[in-house]
């Protein structure tokens, strides 16, 4: 496929890999920030080519790992509402609430309904006026721009049954909470390559200069990858730290400023918590008193109940690269896909399912 | 939810009064919402992420991209080593590069 084939060219993969360990001299640990990277890496057993110095630690960037309990639940109470079509992305539907999931509501009897995209759900809405159809909104900077989009279009048109339910979250503070973290032992960062399509790489400036962090702007293919830890590592290893792109073919500096644009009318930026980690200031996205009418919070009145977590699930100490799933003693014992304990099982996203689906073919090898 | 590969896209319409385009991945052809993209046209290949458009592939980044990990396989090579300075080995693939870049 064109513009995927030339990014996993094995020869120049092997080259990539070869500067590397010429370049590095001592032991790094490097996060990759985005859910999405941590399954290429372990797809293509990028972690088991590169040389024992680098290891690789994987970061909160999976949106469905971060939605916190209580909003599954919220999700979960809504749906059960007779008046209510309860959408979301599909990876949403298995994750466990702390009673049931999404799919357990439905064979209650709920109307839970995967979409792909927040536009279906805004068609839900106009084709089901006597129902109230709840778009459940989750994700980062990569997802917020579709459901600005969702929610303006509902607007115009005047549909006054279509709300959302949102958790969003934001990558530049979830990194700065991570650095200053005490258990913190990250040296560098590769940055979400999509997430920066959207938001370009500004923010993460002020960051880099204050913490002096490399921070590479880095792709998803292997030869993308690959040249992200080189360009980080090359940084590392003669003392320099900013940010730079490797990602030159899909990533501007300013990002999408139309995206930017609706992103900024339609959210406001709130204090979130974050599944696993516990709450972050300033770190994510709520409407904005213009788009208040479109909250389902707001129109249901939906209390927030702080929710504890499963005791031997330790998926906050895998987002926050503290721990790897193998460190779990549930990791493919009780805690496999088909009945995962934690989010981070249950997402295309997740560490844990990324462990569970690649690693173990790759200690094989 | 990140679906990295990038679609070659194949038509632009307008639903609802948005901009909306069907794009191609190898053969499986989807909808995707063009509104943060109104600069792209048919023929280009576009990122999709949960439905939207939200990049268009520079095909000029990608041939200079290509062309600087070219440039250092063949300079190297030309002189009987490696890009990391090590000796090649007679008849090593080191010099393939891909070909079609844009
Ligand atoms: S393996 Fe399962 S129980 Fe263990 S951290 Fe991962 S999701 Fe939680």
């Amino acid at each position: 496929m064109k513009f995927v084939d030339e990014f996993r060219d094995p020869d120049l993969a092997k080259q990539i890999l070869g500067r590397i360990s010429q370049t590095v001299t001592q032991p790094w640990v490097i996060m990759e920030i985005c859910g999405g990277q941590t399954h290429a890496i372990m797809r293509h057993g990028l972690d088991q080519l590169l040389p024992d110095d680098i290891s690789l630690v994987h970061g909160p960037g999976c949106p469905v790992c971060v939605t916190p309990l209580e909003y599954i639940d919220k999700a979960i109470r809504l749906s059960l509402e007779p008046s209510v079509i309860l959408t979301t992305f599909g990876d949403m539907m298995r994750v466990p609430g702390s009673e049931m999931n999404l799919l357990t509501a439905r064979s209650r009897g709920a109307d839970v309904r995967m979409v792909y995209n927040p536009l279906d759900a805004v068609k839900l809405a106009r084709e089901n006026r006597d129902k109230k159809v709840v778009f459940f909104s989750v994700g980062f900077e990569t997802t917020a721009p579709n459901s600005a989009m969702a929610v303006s279009l509902a607007k115009r048109e005047r549909l006054d049954n279509f709300f959302l339910l949102v958790s969003h979250v934001l990558v530049p503070p979830a990194i700065e909470a991570l650095v200053s973290s005490p258990g913190n032992r990250v040296n560098a960062y590769l940055l979400a390559g999509h997430v920066c399509a959207v938001m370009g790489w500004c923010e993460y400036e002020a960051i880099s200069t204050r913490f002096k962090l490399p921070m590479v702007v880095t792709g998803f293919e292997p030869v993308d990858l690959l040249s992200g830890i080189l360009a980080v590592v090359e940084q590392l290893e003669s003392g320099t730290s900013c940010v730079e792109n490797r990602y030159e073919r899909v990533v501007t500096r300013e990002g999408n400023l139309r995206a930017r644009q609706l992103i900024e009318d339609v959210f406001s930026i709130v204090d979130r918590r974050w599944r696993g980690i516990g709450t972050i200031p300033q770190s994510g996205f709520a409407l904005s008193s213009s788009y208040r009418n479109y909250d389902a919070e707001t129109h249901f009145g939906l209390e927030s109940h702080v929710v504890n977590e499963p005791a031997n699930c330790i998926s906050g100490a895998i987002l926050q690269g503290l721990k790897k799933p193998p460190d779990c003693p549930a990791f493919g014992k009780e805690c496999h896909p088909v009945s995962p304990l934690g989010a981070t099982m249950v997402s295309s996203e997740g560490a844990c399912s990324a462990y569970y689906k690649y690693a173990l073919t790759t200690q094989r090898k | 939810m990140c679906l990295a590969i990038p679609g070659k896209l194949l038509e632009v319409s307008s639903e609802n009064g948005l901009r909306m385009g069907r794009v191609d991945y190898g053969g499986t052809v989807t909808t995707a919402c063009l509104e943060y993209l109104p600069e792209a046209e048919v023929g280009q290949y576009v990122v999709v992420h949960a439905g939207f458009g939200l990049s268009v592939i520079n095909e000029a980044e990608v041939e200079r991209t290509l062309a600087i990990w070219k440039e250092l396989y063949e300079s190297a090579a030309q002189q009987g080593v490696d890009i990391h300075g090590r000796k090649l080995e007679s008849d090593t693939t080191t010099n393939e590069t891909p070909e079609e870049s844009g």
